[in-house]
């Protein structure tokens, strides 16, 4: 069992993919020659060739529209975004040709989105977004966010066998800190399931991506103090798991819902407005909304730091929630 | 309606000229056009039987009809509003295009998606969205699946001379060029863009101009000579289907109508739809085919009568379709497995 | 192998202190990024690091171009264009090492910031994004009958987008004083401009948008200045926008972290002869718009202790304070 960084988990899962599935490819800047940025992509060219990792022009537009014609006549791209905040420059592409296809007149789009997201690493306020929101509203359209290396790689071969548009953000933060050991076969997590990293009997902390971590440290400080906290990682943003949702608010009654996106608009809401609809008899306390201000990303670590949210934070909030 | 006198088709030399068994499909297919657009626009629309807005591409037809003539089955086309000749071309029944517009369950998108807004991959048509210029992409990602697989088809992608603004087209354009992939860019260039004319919308006279901004060839077409618009589009077929790249192809036209059925182009110079009534395509075409002794008056009746005849059974039978029901709103937002 | 020089072109006009201040801004731009760069490598720059090496030509000369008046929006290599127009070291120093007084108190990072009283609109990483906000500036000024100009850059690559287009057929069509130079180094990252498009000169697009062309070498700091003069009279008379292909090339990676092993060693060597600063120095000398070598040691000795200096004070500056944190999302 290989020892793998998520980031290789990643390479590794879109690998085998195009090994066994020669309807795979790959396109973007700077995939082929360089490896892309990140070096996702590292290699893919020697192996698959010019024709299938494709090195494009800076046309988000472009890579995203020819995903879309590409896999309207049975190919399976996997399209990415050098940073996850160039999605805006295909927000168009996306929302109104990808996600609208099958619904208007019954064709499929199989393409993924994939890119780095998030902060933590001095990026600033274009090379540290979280973009799921601008995309949650838009039937037709998955969107999902791996936290672990063995999620990573299950889940980019699920969205690329997957028969509708999958946005797959991997957090940035994650690449080279999260190792873990793989099974070698072939595994494929499912989109639309969220994953219990911690089971707990006073208190959920409902997140995804990078602050899985943040929540479980805070968990751990927390039982130290006999506060029995459990950690719900979604996984899949869209759809949302509603049913393990559901059932974490009311096994503990008292929940948290954590995210690395601003507040205003945050998926947070939605999940908050499920538990409240349909679990509102179970809660013994309100729901608390952990997420950075409204503001852009700020790039000074001083700022950053402000921004985002931190282990003492979920602690604190936790603290008070659990004395409610 | 009133006879106006048709401006010959000038005689010149083309590569590629239809022989009488292709003229004689384009005529047809060029006045079934004619006929269920004006059946659309005229009648059905006014007459409250239509649901939604309205886009037809009169004084067109010979753009559509005679590029995708050339079209093999396999081949993939991406149209715009104004391109319906592309879809009776390729086998889809008027029928069902008058269920579209009406928004019935049998049309092509199942009351989905209005008008020209469809498409059906089993006839290899994508369906267009109503921000133009987005199909500039996507047409070149169906070429360059082929290209991948070793397979010689082409993309055919039709936009208007509006949609040259928009940075997808530029985008699109850019990687075809770059990727020398099997796709053709046809321009409608038909002088207007909703109320804005040619010289609002960009500083050239020329969209073909912008060929040389990409590496390709860029070429100037008569857009009301269906058999120019033959030639020109059999050229740019071929260069793409060997292997040599996108073209650019823009034919000259004009836009006989409003930018859809509501809009009464007031803005339009009455003069511009005289000249251009006189240079009107199928007319020209009639003109031509009686001269050469391959048609007669009566015939031309007669084919009219056979298209009209054709609408007439594709609006009883549309009407007679139900709606979509309620509970379907919901249905394949996601693949449900077919 | 003959020397490459560069020489004034025949339409220029200068005077020896304009002479003297191209030198000093290239050398200044050059300097500085050095000086960025031993601060990186002792991780005192916080995020990544960009350099123009090479490339200071463009920048000063086309920036010196400018009038009182005017905008200058710049991209992540035109450092040398900022310091024409008045930033100074310090700032620069204190925006990469994310201090409270650089010129956005450590909110966003690199060349992202600007001064709108000084004419100066800040970049987005979104390349080419500016060329549509800076139509719009330039709109305004024909609006108002202004003798201005706006002026921005683009690299090879942000040609291939869709703001590009948009923002210079806009431009062209409404006839705006709008200077767009496009700095064509050869490489966007790791692709070489032969897969960005298919072109080999990207000024043949200025015929594709109505809008007079020209390409200049980047690396002669005259004929950019001179290039840049002429653009700015001809648009500024109504003439619409002008797109100035200034070829030079890339000399480092696309950022610090980029060892740009993809690139050819005898490309890096032949572009090595061609440094746009040794062969402008050579130029002062050999025209005696210098009196010798020591006033050039002079020069560059001044630019040396200026950057001591601003790196002192950068240094010594505090990390912004959390409380700062929501200033200035709404007015």
């Amino acid at each position: 069992m290989p020892v793998t960084t998520y980031l290789d988990a990643i390479k590794d899962g879109i690998w085998e993919e195009m090994e066994k599935d020669d309807r795979v490819f790959v396109l973007g800047e700077d995939v082929g020659i360089y490896g892309g940025a990140f070096k996702v992509t590292k290699g893919m060219l020697d192996r698959f060739g010019p024709m299938r990792v494709i090195d494009t022009p800076i046309s988000e537009s472009a890579i995203v529209g020819a995903a879309i014609g590409a896999a309207l006549v049975g190919m399976r791209p996997v399209a990415e975004m050098q940073f996850i905040d160039f999605i805006s420059c295909c927000f168009d592409q996306i929302v109104n040709f990808a996600a609208k296809c099958r619904y208007r007149w019954g064709a499929g789009v199989p393409i993924v989105v994939r890119g780095p997201c998030g902060g933590g690493v001095h990026g600033g306020p274009f090379h540290s977004q979280n973009p799921e929101s601008y995309f949650f509203n838009v039937p037709g359209l998955k969107i999902v966010c791996p936290s672990t290396a063995y999620d990573a790689k299950g889940l980019i071969k699920a969205a690329i066998r997957d028969p509708d548009p999958v946005l797959y953000f991997e957090h940035k933060f994650l690449y080279r800190r999260i190792k873990e050991d793989l099974p070698t076969d072939d595994f494929v997590v499912p989109i639309g399931k969220a994953a219990l990293r911690r089971e707990g009997d006073d208190l959920s902390i409902i997140t995804y991506g990078a602050m899985v971590y943040k929540a479980l440290e805070a968990a751990e400080e927390l039982s130290k103090t006999g506060l029995d906290v459990e950690v719900l990682d979604l996984r899949s943003i869209l759809p949302l798991d509603e049913e393990a949702i559901l059932a974490t608010a009311k096994k503990t009654s008292k929940v948290i819902v954590l995210h690395e996106a601003t507040m205003t608009g945050g998926p947070g809401g939605e999940v908050v407005a499920r538990i409240a609809e349909k679990a509102f008899e179970y809660l013994d306390g309100p729901i608390v909304r952990i997420a950075p201000p409204d503001t852009p990303v700020p790039y000074s670590p001083t700022l950053e730091e402000a921004f985002l949210p931190q282990t003492r934070d979920i602690v604190a909030a936790a603290r008070k929630l659990a004395a409610y | 309606m009133v006879e106006r006198q048709a401006v010959p088709v000038r005689k010149s030399r083309f590569a590629h000229v239809p022989d009488d068994g292709a003229k004689l499909k384009m005529l047809h297919f060029m006045k079934l056009v004619r006929e269920i657009e004006d059946r659309i626009e005229r009648k059905l629309y006014r007459q409250g039987r239509i649901v939604g807005g309205v886009y037809v591409g009169r004084g067109q037809e010979a753009i559509s009809v005679g590029t995708a003539i050339h079209m093999e089955k396999d081949d993939v086309v991406a149209p715009s509003h104004r391109d319906m000749g592309v879809f009776l071309m390729r086998g889809i029944t008027p029928r069902r295009i008058i269920a579209q517009y009406m928004g019935r369950r049998a049309g092509l998108t199942r009351g989905r998606d209005g008008n020209m807004h469809m498409g059906d991959m089993d006839y290899n048509v994508i369906a267009f969205v109503s921000h133009l210029g987005d199909n500039v992409p996507v047409a070149a990602g169906a070429a360059l699946a082929f290209t991948q697989r070793g397979e010689k088809r082409v993309a055919l992608c039709y936009n208007g001379e509006g949609a040259t603004s928009r940075g997808d087209w530029h985008e699109g354009l850019n990687l075809a060029s770059v990727h020398k992939l099997p796709v053709v860019y046809f321009i409608n260039n038909n002088a207007y863009a909703y109320s804005t004319p040619m010289e609002l919308q960009m500083a050239i006279p020329d969209v073909a101009i912008r060929a040389s901004s990409y590496g390709i060839p860029g070429e100037i077409v008569d857009g009301n000579d269906i058999v120019a618009v033959y030639d020109a589009a059999k050229r740019a077929i071929d260069r793409a289907r060997s292997g040599l790249g996108p073209s650019l192809v823009e034919f000259k036209t004009f836009r006989m109508t409003g930018h859809s059925a509501h809009d009464d182009a007031g803005y339009v110079p009455p003069a511009l739809f005289e000249e251009w009534q006189r240079k009107d395509p199928i007319l020209r075409f009639e003109k031509a085919l009686v001269d050469e002794g391959v048609l007669t008056p009566a015939r031309i009746e007669e084919m009219q009568k056979e298209c009209a005849a054709m609408i007439d059974d594709a609006v009883d039978w549309a009407e007679q379709q139900p709606f979509p029901a309620p509970e379907e709103v919901t249905r394949d937002v996601y693949y449900e497995g077919k | 192998m003959s020397e490459y020089t560069v020489s004034a072109p025949a339409s220029l006009t200068l005077d020896r202190t304009g002479y003297l201040e191209l030198y000093y801004f290239m050398v200044l731009n050059r300097k500085l990024e050095e000086r960025l760069g031993i601060l990186y490598r002792q991780n005192k720059v916080v995020g990544g690091l960009y350099s123009s090496l090479g490339q200071e030509a463009c920048s000063v000369g086309s920036a010196y171009a400018l009038e009182r008046g005017d905008f200058l929006a710049p991209m992540i290599r035109n450092l040398g264009a900022m310091l024409v127009r008045g930033v100074k070291p310090v700032d620069v120093m204190a925006q990469y090492c994310a201090r409270a007084i650089g010129p956005t108190g450590g909110k966003d990072l690199n060349l992202h910031f600007g001064w709108i009283d000084r004419g100066i609109i800040s970049p987005i990483s979104m390349l080419a994004a500016l060329v549509p906000v800076m139509a719009g500036i330039a709109l305004e000024m024909k609006m108002k009958g202004k003798q201005n100009m706006a002026i921005t850059y683009v690299g090879d690559g942000a040609t291939s987008t869709t703001d590009f287009h948009e923002g210079m057929n806009f431009a062209a069509v409404q006839k705006v004083p709008l200077v767009v130079v496009v700095e064509n180094n050869l490489w966007a990252y790791s692709t070489h401009v032969s897969r960005q498009a298919n072109v080999v000169d990207l000024v043949v697009r200025a015929e594709g948008y109505g809008c007079y062309g020209e390409i200049v070498d980047g690396n002669n700091v005259l004929a950019v200045l001179d290039a840049t003069r002429r653009a700015r009279a001809r648009c500024v008379a109504g003439g619409g926008p002008v797109m100035i292909e200034a070829k030079t090339f890339r000399r480092k990676g696309h950022a610090e972290h980029d060892d740009a092993g993809y690139v050819p060693q005898e490309q890096r060597a032949e572009w090595e002869k061609k440094d746009p600063i040794d062969a402008y120095r050579r130029l002062l000398l050999a025209r005696g718009l210098v009196t010798g070598e020591p006033e050039i040691t002079e020069i560059d000795a001044k630019i040396t202790a200026i950057l001591e200096d601003a790196a002192n004070v950068a240094l010594a500056a505090p990390f912004p304070d959390p409380s700062t944190l929501m200033e200035n999302v709404y007015g």
